[in-house]
């Protein structure tokens, strides 16, 4: 076996900053006391002039970015998921997205792979969150070499985004330069990405969980399965041809994302299946509890947001096909 | 209309009369919108309007016909539940057409319940939920320290919005920065929603509370038009700090019954109290329509 290649999507996300301000100095950073481990201090450290780090004032924070964004500004603003979503979520509501400003929230620390810190900083409920607003668009990356490509991306995008990006140095799907095993991408907001080709269930990952359903093709391969994996990396606007296509396809849908199964991935896209082409779904993520502390490793494992998880769902979906059909 | 840029007139008896009766005929105008629509905040409305008119008519370099000019001087309604006084000013200045004010919170209106930038043209932040407009109004000043340009930015601030934590946050922000372009007012009318604001928080001593946070504080009558305008003045010589105004007020300002009855904060007057108000405020002057 070749060794898994790791990095940190916050990195990658740190460098794109950097460049970007180099591109367009009409780029400016706000952080909230985070600085060093969301890495927007490497763009504060280059560009001090057009960073702002404005104390533990998440909700203050919202409201300035809002108010740059007015005077023209690309704005990007950082700090835990947790927090930017839940504790600032009536700024992000009323100065951002109601008004429709260009401003990037670039949140780290997504997730429970958080690890040892805790639900206090476990992040269950941001993607949730800024979903269910209007104008926002919701990404996560599903690597670090795709943060990179998300970070210019949605920069080019108006209006405001939020990004998911993860603590831990995660697996890479990709290679260099956005390619998938050797096949160049062309990175696309809004556009899932078939990653793998399939006929008896469709595998909607996203995030850290792309990694495991690809880990999860390849145990069902082994019992004679043929999954379909689809990397979700825009999880509002859903790419909806996609998941329709797919799941017509195949029947069976599970979802898969370090998220509460609520309001999520899972949530969207079952949300819009059952509207237009319902069939039987699983979704993998977080029961509807807060989770313990831990090794982030060993608690995706705990929790069930691992390939075999995904596996395991992935037959009982197949098997609930068969009754229905 | 062209660029309007008059704070270099003088402050005469003249000035602060024509001021005084615009004030008066904005008053008529909150009044009426409110009973039309039948419902708004008329009481912090009435209490602001002086400020409000003062600031747009004389002490703002703005250009109605170019509402996002680049170069304008900005103001922020942060307390945005008193959003009729903004409407009224607004559409005075041609902003959009004064019939407007008549169809106040009606679907279809680009007059919203509270300020709407994206509906309405000359409205800088969307506001409502209380708290957030002084840190808006930080970004707006920042982008100007960043971009060398010369303009200001106004904020007005209720004092029962004080009592929310962000205004401290942006407090702290504003003077970190040494944000002498920006000028915040506080319309000290010592009522919020449920009353007498020293009753639920007491903000007292509260010129301390805003010096010990950086800030260089002037106090005004907010309802004396020449001091308005010599307070504003004096604001933009300040250096080196955000300015803030604490402008005493009367809540519900210019109307007997309305005066210091919380009762109108949130609630319009009936149509036969509106008549009685509109007589209160008559301009002999003035043939403007009722109601
Ligand atoms: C965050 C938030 N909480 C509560 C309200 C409801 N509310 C509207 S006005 C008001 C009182 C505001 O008092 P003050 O700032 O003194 O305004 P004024 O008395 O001048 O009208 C409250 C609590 C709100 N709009 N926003």
């Amino acid at each position: 076996m070749v060794e898994m290649r790791r990095a940190h999507t916050r990195d990658a996300y740190g460098r794109a900053l950097v460049e970007l301000g180099r591109r367009n100095p009409n780029v400016v950073v706000l952080d909230a006391d985070l600085s060093t481990s969301t890495k927007t201090a490497m763009f504060g450290k280059e560009f001090p002039e057009r960073f702002f780090n404005v104390g533990i004032t998440e909700q203050n924070m919202m409201s300035i970015a809002a108010g740059l964004a007015t005077c023209g500004k690309t704005v990007f603003v950082s700090t835990f998921a947790v927090f930017a979503t839940g504790r600032a979520f009536n700024q992000v509501r009323q100065s951002i997205a109601y008004t429709n400003l260009n401003v990037k929230i670039v949140a780290t620390h997504g997730g429970i792979s958080v690890g040892e810190d805790g639900a206090s900083h476990h992040s269950i409920e941001d993607i949730a969150l800024m979903r269910v607003l209007p104008n926002m668009t919701v990404v996560v990356p599903a690597d670090a070499i795709e943060t990179e490509q998300v970070i210019f991306a949605v920069a080019e995008k108006p209006g405001p985004v939020y990004v998911r990006l993860c603590r831990p140095p995660t697996p890479l799907i990709y290679e260099e330069g956005y390619k998938f095993r050797g096949q160049p991408l062309k990175y696309e907001l809004g556009k899932a990405v078939l990653l793998e080709e399939g006929s008896d269930v469709t595998i909607l990952a996203t995030g850290i969980l792309v990694y495991e359903a690809l880990e999860a093709a390849a145990l069902l391969r082994k019992k004679g399965i043929s999954a379909e994996v689809v990397n979700v990396h825009t999880i509002k606007p859903l790419d909806e041809e996609l998941v329709e296509k797919s799941a017509r396809k195949t029947g069976a849908v599970v979802t898969a994302e370090d998220h509460s199964i609520i309001g999520g991935l899972g949530g969207a896209v079952a949300e819009f299946l059952c509207e237009t082409y319902p069939v039987p779904m699983a979704r993998v993520g977080v029961r509807d509890v807060f989770c313990d502390s831990g090794p982030w490793e060993e608690l995706l494992a705990y929790y069930g947001l691992t390939a075999s998880g995904i596996a395991d769902a992935a037959q009982k979906v197949i098997s609930s096909r068969g009754v229905v059909r | 209309m062209p660029i309007i840029n008059n704070k270099h007139e003088p402050h005469t008896e003249e000035l602060v009369k024509r001021l005084e009766k615009l004030a008066k005929k904005f008053r008529r105008e909150i009044l009426i919108m409110t009973t039309k629509a039948g419902s708004g905040h008329p009481g912090g409305s009435l209490s602001a309007i002086d400020v409000i008119t003062a600031i747009y008519f004389h002490q703002l370099r703005h250009d109605p016909s170019n509402p996002k000019w680049e170069d304008r001087d900005r103001f922020v309604l942060s307390k945005g539940h008193a959003c009729p006084a903004l409407y009224a000013v607004l559409s005075e200045l041609g902003y959009f057409p004064k019939d407007e004010i008549h169809n106040l919170r009606r679907i279809g209106s680009i007059l919203q319940g509270h300020p709407d930038m994206v509906k309405t043209p000359g409205v800088e932040m969307s506001t409502g939920s209380l708290g957030q407009g002084l840190s808006a109004a930080i970004g707006m000043a920042l982008a100007a320290k960043l971009d060398r340009k010369d303009y200001r930015v106004y904020v007005m601030l209720g004092d029962g919005e004080i009592n929310e934590g962000q205004v401290w946050e942006a407090a702290m922000v504003a003077a970190k920065y040494k944000l002498d372009n920006l000028i915040a007012i506080l319309d000290r009318n010592r009522y919020q929603l449920d009353g007498y604001t020293e009753d639920f928080l007491p903000l007292e001593p509260l010129a301390e509370k805003w010096r010990s946070f950086g800030w260089h504080v002037m106090e005004m009558d907010g309802h004396n038009m020449k001091e308005i305008l010599d307070t504003l003045d004096e604001a933009e010589k300040v250096r080196g700090k955000p300015v803030m105004i604490i402008a005493h007020t009367i809540k519900g300002k210019g109307v007997s019954f309305m005066e210091n009855e919380n009762k109108y904060h949130g609630k319009a007057l009936t149509p036969e109290e509106l008549e009685k108000a509109l007589k209160e405020l008559e301009d002999p002057e003035d043939d403007e329509p009722r109601g």
